[in-house]
This record gives C-alpha cells, structure tokens and sequence, in this order.
C-alpha cells in the first residue's frame, strides 16, 4: 500500500536528532502500550505482517502525526476490533460489554522468557528452485498493490544486483491478508544509489530484501510485458548459493 | 524541564495514559493478558536486553578470528548458540552481520517500519523509527551520518541496508586503534549503539579522565 509508512527518499523532516542517553521508554504510557502490544499478539489471532499492515493502515495525516508508540496503539486497536476480540463500543466506553472471544489464554509472566526465545521464525521451504542466482542482474516489478507490500515505492521498476540468497521466507503480501505463508526465496539485491536516486544522493549503494516475486529476470524485456512466469522450467537459475 | 515541555506535569494523566490504561484494563478483564506477563515484557526490554548485549558479539569479534569468521558467516548461530551468546528469539530470528572496513561503511535502517536486532540492540531509539531517519537513510546516508558529526573519507563505500524482511542486520564497526591488548570487557565498553547500526563509529576516549 502506498501509505505513509513508506518514507524511503522524502524530503523536509529536517536532521535526525538523536537523544543524549535516551530512555527506552519516554512515558509510562508507552511501556504499557508496548507490553498490551506484544501480549496481545502472543494470543495469536494475528501475526506479524498483519500487525505491520494495521499500522499501515493509518492514513498518511494521521500516521505522519503520530509517535511511533501512538502508532502501535491505534494498530493495535484495529487488530483488537477487526478480529472480534473487542468490541468497538468497549474501546470508546472503557467497559467490559461482551464476553472474551473463546479459545484465548493469557500468556503468563513465567513463560514470557520462552515465547520471546521462541520469537517468530520466517524460514521456511519451498519446493521450487530459486529462479536467480548471486551477480545475476534483475529488475523489480512496478508493484502498487493496494494490500500490504515489503517493496518500497522507491526500489520498484528498478534494476539492481543479487547479491544473496537467504532461503525460503514466509510472504508478507498473502500472509498479511490472512492468505496464507505462500513461502518464496528471498533475496538481498543491491541498486546503486544513482539508480535509484539519480546524480546526487550520496548513497553508495542500498541493499534492499526482496521476495522473489518482487522481481525479474532484467535481460529478459518481454518479462515486463508478459508479467510473471513462475514455475517455467526454463527460468531455472540454479540452486540455492 | 522546560516550561514549554509536553510532559511538564508529571501529576496529570496525558490523554494517552488514560486510553492506554482503559485497554490494557480491558484485555486484561477479558483474560487476553496477564498484568505480570507485561511487567516481565517491560522489565526485559528496559533493563535486560540492550545493546550491551551486541557490544559483548563486537569484542568477543575483536578479539577472536575465528569467532568473527563464524559471526560474519552465521550470525544466527554465532550470536544466539550456547558456544556463542545466547542472545536469541523475537527480531533477532536471522541474524546478519556486516564489517566495516575502510573501504565500506554500511548503514542500516528499515524505511518502512521500525525492524531492528532486538536481542543485541534492545528495543529502537525514537531517532531510528523517525521520518527524518527512515526518510533520509536511503537517499543520503552521508548527510545522516553528519547528522551524528561522522564523516568518512570520500574513497569509503556507504551501504545502506533496508529490512524490509525478517533478516536482521548488526554492523560489525571498525577496532579502534590503541586498543592492542584490551581484554573484551574493555572493549566491550567502547562499543556504541550507534556504530552497531552504522551511525556512529567506535573511538577510544582521549584518555583515563577525559570526560568531554
């Protein structure tokens, strides 16, 4: 979604302007939006992509307005809602008007160390040989989905170098619409920084991770005509690296 | 404080103190959460897993050649099994670490959200979830690293690393020189935060004493 979140490459937010030894947290309010945050994701009635895209889902005003932990708090709130286990009359009277969705235990405070150990592995297999190898050149799609995407606005339709292959990873695009993991190889592919950003930026080169998907073979011209070919015998690039 | 601060009175409840509590009140009536589960997530975040954590991969890496060569092959394993750290689980899941050289800095930021090395680095600084940072990386990581008053030589090769999946990236920074015989406790407290995501580089104090 080309939403605010997506802030690779805008301009006017001024310098950084790191904090001398800075807190972790800036208020209580944000160490008890952080915890309910995690806590409520331990329940597992969404995962992390879904929790990505419910930020995202914030519009540009509101997200650009917001802290980060804001952020969190209102993503949290529409996760809460949309998967029943809230119900929008509780959030704005604070009451306790429905019964809990069945099903959902609390995650205790003695097995927080094991499910944070555990986290959240995104590895997985997949059948198919990777299409590309490491130094084959590719070309990103010019993608604009309306749904959650991990390619940013300004590495699309952009040709750069593989430069690792990590394996098979579970898909944020299907697995934020609750469509599925749809694993694919991922890919670290390198741009230069003129490609992306013409003459002036002063970016070597940026690395960006890239689904498999998300690209094509960029000595191949008809690919952009023809859109994807997946699963062609002929598109083998060789194993994994 | 200044007058003009937001959080000048710490007596009154912000607007967000109330809505946070009446949630968590909520969940937890609901029995979706457990109130002393969240005090363990805060309590880990805020005083056990932080960067000291990274600091101790970087100068054990420093002192070890065989230990960095695993660190930069396998940085899942080096960092979270029992011959290494430990340091494992939630964002830390795959692991990748990337050596500053002389020839290549490398700088890392997620334009998208906030993805960062949580079991070596703790929890984001309010600077790296911000759009000036998350805007500007990408586009100008020179004139960042100004912004933290670094500046590396022309012939250096600036590489920015954008998470935009579950990959994890600690920068393995530069050994200051002067550090010869340093035991990894030592070295460990010189290693910065900062120069482990890329925006900042280690430097050894002036001398014993030198505060400035």
């Amino acid at each position: 979604m080309n939403g605010a979140q997506d802030l690779g490459g805008m301009m006017g937010f001024g310098p950084v302007q790191p904090e001398a030894d800075e807190p972790v947290f800036h208020a209580e309010w944000e160490r008890r939006a952080f915890a309910i945050t995690v806590a409520s994701g331990f329940c597992g009635r969404w995962n992390i992509d879904m929790a990505r895209s419910a930020r995202e889902s914030l519009s540009p005003p509101q997200y650009l307005a917001s802290s980060y932990y804001e952020i969190w708090f209102e993503g949290l709130r529409r996760l809460l809602t949309a998967r029943g286990m809230v119900g929008a009359d509780e959030l704005e009277t604070g009451s306790l008007l429905r019964a809990p969705l069945p099903g959902i235990s609390a995650v205790p405070r003695e097995r927080v160390a094991e499910v944070l150990a555990r986290g959240g592995p995104t590895e997985r297999a997949v059948a198919s040989p990777a299409r590309f190898r490491v130094g084959q050149s590719v070309r990103t799609g010019n993608l604009h989905p309306t749904g959650h995407t991990r390619l940013p606005r300004y590495a699309r339709d952009k040709v750069g170098t593989v430069v690792a292959l990590h394996g098979g990873h579970v898909f944020p695009d299907t697995n934020a619409r609750g469509e599925g993991e749809s694993p694919q190889w991922l890919y670290t592919v390198a741009f230069s920084g003129r490609t992306l950003w013409g003459e002036l930026s002063s970016a070597d080169s940026v690395r960006v991770d890239c689904w498999e998907s998300y690209l094509m073979d960029a000595d191949a011209p008809d690919e952009r005509q023809d859109g994807r070919q997946d699963g062609r015998e002929d598109r083998r690039a060789g194993g994994p690296a | 404080m200044a007058d003009n601060a937001p959080h000048s009175h710490p007596n009154a409840l912000s607007d967000m103190d109330v809505r946070v509590r009446a949630l968590e009140t909520l969940l937890v009536q609901k029995g979706y959460i457990d109130p002393a589960a969240l005090d363990e997530l805060i309590d880990t975040y805020e005083h056990r897993v932080g960067p000291h954590n990274g600091a101790r991969v970087v100068a054990r890496a420093w002192s070890d050649p065989a230990y960095k060569e695993w660190l930069l092959r396998d940085a899942t394993a080096a960092v979270g099994e029992p011959g290494g750290f430990g340091f494992v689980g939630r964002q830390g899941e795959h692991l990748i670490a990337l050596e500053n050289t002389p020839k290549v800095h490398n700088l890392v930021v997620c334009t998208l959200c906030s993805c960062y090395p949580w079991p070596v680095l703790g929890l984001p600084p309010v600077w790296y979830k911000s759009a000036p940072y998350r805007s500007k990386a990408v586009i100008d990581p020179r004139g960042v690293l100004a912004d933290f008053g670094v500046s590396l030589p022309a012939h250096t090769e600036v590489r920015v690393w954008d998470s935009t999946a579950e990959l994890r990236y600690l920068v393995l920074p530069m050994r200051p020189g002067g550090t010869d015989g340093f035991s990894e406790a030592q070295l460990a407290a010189l290693v910065t935060r900062d120069a482990m995501i890329g925006t900042g580089i280690v430097t050894l104090p002036q001398s014993a004493g030198a505060n400035a």
